[in-house]
């Protein structure tokens, strides 16, 4: 049987997987490089019984799908950098409430309005350490369609499977860009659907207290058990708390529930990489330069090879040792000052070995912007 | 008497309001209009932002969501928008509401979103120990506003009719029977309901601007309010209006959401 195929941009890709994800509710604000997400959404949701609404700002938009997921719902809102800087209060709030949900940033260029129609990728440690307090976040990128929507699903899943906001993280050029997007027959990419409390009505239920294994089964708003959720540290309950184990046993279950778990949640392509003298280190659209300088000088017989990032947050430390092996040169790709470059330099065993070939001008870097920087690494001037 | 200790957390009880705070007597009155309802427990949702009288939300026995700070109104957007069978009432400061919520406040009154807004108005940021607020008024002392307060206030009522709230009313703690009263036909009403309740802080704006303790407050508000439209008001025109202002029928924002999806699996066909 042949699948269904679409032309489509990078955010149209966005709202099949997220739908494939069992969305239901999207509140979101224009904002370009993401406003086609919106679009999209307010046209499809509806037509399945969903719900998509415009909200009076970006603030708005992340606590509406927070109020929206507690009802049992899967949410989404999408945005780009201004926007998201004012999401940062609601994506704290949705990690200490512990309330899955999704958050697309399409980068565009930065600081503030900045490049509104630029790509750029200079978010990466917005995602991280945006919002304040102790967090660990989850924050997943993809380089084609393909990838965007899998990373898409993926992102859906972990917010399941975690109780915690996922952050995913494109760029303009990968939302705006048109491929063709292979639609995956359902049931073909598993989703994971909400864990719910099996604690009978009239029974004591704890909204707080984690499983052995860590995850926390939700009961819905306006169901049979009611509770208190709050941005404040809480006890079991959902209640504020100050006592000190209280307060410790919360911020360590927050981090270390995705710490723990990075393995499960780190997701990665490698091309080439096996004994490679020169490994690029890429992610989202970069990638796609990067991609094409390897192919290309593999098949003049040059050893090198490329480990493209999907998750981004949290690091995958050892996997980067590991794969970046005793190669000779770490070129890292990537569209802002050097963000993705500093955790691979505190990954590596050889820190020296790591450079940057970017670029920061609100163009798209090229195959001939990394092969100046290979020529200068690899001595043979530019 | 009804008792309304069905609908209280007591295990979270000793609550954190100062002796003589009018927001305990808020909160008596919305479980009373709650009962009165008859309304199922489970059918309720209170969702609140930041302050003292956010926490409100904490302490009765519904789906309670305690939010950021101004952003009650769109979470209960979320919530509502979501599950609209779900009656939610939404309890919030004068600063929470109308100066960091103000923005979310006249677009939910604009939407004409079906929720109860109830705005503690104390005139002053009390959980922060006494700073001015949109509601504080030119003139008045505050810890922020040493020399006298130079900010004029808004009219809740004027911004929220201005603004599309189908329902908007204002009462005091010292009028209970009213109170009750009015947020029963607020929670009643399809649409975006606003009561605004003078409520006393005795600890900053009663002791800062020397109106005296809590029970010269609701003195206070006894004096220097009247039924809308009456005699007092016409011969003394600086009297403050209690009552309901608007109560129109219009078009709801879930019910006319339902429409959209109506039409949109409609044209799926």
């Amino acid at each position: 049987m042949s699948k269904k195929k679409k032309f489509v941009q990078g955010n149209e890709a966005v709202v099949e997987a997220a739908l494939c994800a069992g969305l239901d509710f999207f509140a979101g604000y224009p904002i370009t490089p993401s406003t086609e997400i919106a679009e999209h959404l307010a046209y499809r949701l509806p037509r399945i019984g969903g719900k998509f609404i415009q909200m009076e700002d970006e603030i708005a938009s992340i606590c509406a799908i927070i109020g929206a997921s507690l009802t049992g719902h899967k949410v989404m809102t999408a945005t780009s950098g201004p926007g998201f800087s004012l999401m940062q209060e609601g994506l704290g709030y949705a990690i200490i409430a512990e309330i899955p949900c999704v958050v697309v940033n399409v980068q565009r260029g930065g600081p503030s309005t900045g490049l509104p129609t630029g790509p750029s990728q200079g978010d990466v440690y917005q995602a991280r350490w945006g919002t304040h307090g102790d967090h660990e976040i989850i924050a997943l990128t993809a380089s084609c369609h393909q990838d965007v929507f899998e990373m898409t699903v993926h992102a859906f899943n972990m917010a399941e499977t975690y109780r915690t906001p996922v952050i995913l993280l494109l760029d303009e050029v990968i939302g705006h860009m048109r491929e063709g997007l292979e639609l995956p027959e359902p049931g073909e990419i598993p989703v994971v659907e909400r864990l719910r409390t099996s604690v009978k009505a009239g029974v004591d239920y704890h909204p707080y207290l984690p499983r052995e294994d860590g995850r926390l089964p939700m009961s819905d708003f306006g169901g049979e058990h009611r509770y208190n959720v709050t941005g404040l540290l809480h006890d079991m309950w959902g209640f504020p708390s100050d006592n000190p184990g209280v307060v410790h046993g919360l911020i360590r279950h927050l981090v270390d529930k995705i710490r723990n778990n990075a393995e499960a949640i780190t997701r990665y392509k490698e091309y080439y990489l096996e004994n490679a003298r020169t490994i690029l280190i890429s992610y989202g659209c970069s990638a796609r330069s990067a991609l094409h300088i390897v192919e290309n000088r593999r098949a003049r017989g040059e050893s090198i090879g490329l480990l493209e990032l999907q998750s981004l947050w949290p690091f995958p430390y050892d996997l980067v040792d590991e794969k970046c092996g005793d190669a000779r040169h770490i070129v890292v790709v990537e569209m802002n000052t050097g963000q993705i470059v500093r955790a691979v330099k505190r990954a590596v065993h050889a820190p020296e070995r790591v450079v940057l070939a970017n670029r920061i001008d609100g163009q798209f870097i090229t195959p001939t912007d990394i092969k100046n920087i290979l020529r200068l690494i690899q001595g043979k001037g530019v | 008497m009804t008792s309304v200790k069905k609908y209280i957390r007591e295990r979270f009880f000793p609550h954190i309001w100062c002796p003589g705070c009018g927001h305990g007597i808020v909160l008596n009155c919305m479980l009373r209009a709650v009962d009165q309802m008859g309304l199922e427990k489970n059918d309720i949702v209170v969702v609140s932002g930041i302050g003292c009288s956010s926490r409100i939300s904490g302490y009765v026995d519904f789906h309670s969501l305690h939010t950021l700070h101004g952003r009650a109104l769109a979470f209960a957007t979320g919530v509502k928008l979501s599950k609209p069978e779900l009656k939610v009432i939404v309890p919030m400061g004068d600063g929470d509401a109308l100066a960091i919520g103000g923005n979310h406040f006249i677009h939910a009154a604009r939407r004409n979103i079906d929720m109860t807004a109830i705005v503690m108005n104390n005139r002053i940021y009390g959980m922060t120990g006494g700073q001015y607020s949109p509601l504080t008024g030119y003139g008045k002392a505050a810890t922020t506003a040493p020399y006298g307060n130079i900010d004029h206030d808004f009219d809740i009522v004027e911004l929220a009719k201005a603004a599309g709230a189908s329902f908007v009313a204002r009462t005091t703690t010292y009028h209970v029977q009213q109170m009750i009263d009015m947020i029963k036909k607020a929670v009643a009403h399809e649409g975006f309901a606003v009561v605004e309740i003078l409520s006393q802080c005795p600890t900053y704006f009663g002791r800062k601007n020397k109106i005296g303790d809590a029970v010269e407050m609701m003195e206070w508000f006894k004096d220097n309010t009247t039924p809308i439209g009456s005699e007092a008001k016409r011969k003394n025109p600086s009297l403050i209006e209690r009552g309901i202002f608007v109560q129109d029928k219009k078009l709801e924002y879930c019910s006319e959401y339902d429409k959209i999806i109506e039409k949109a699996m409609k044209g799926r066909g």
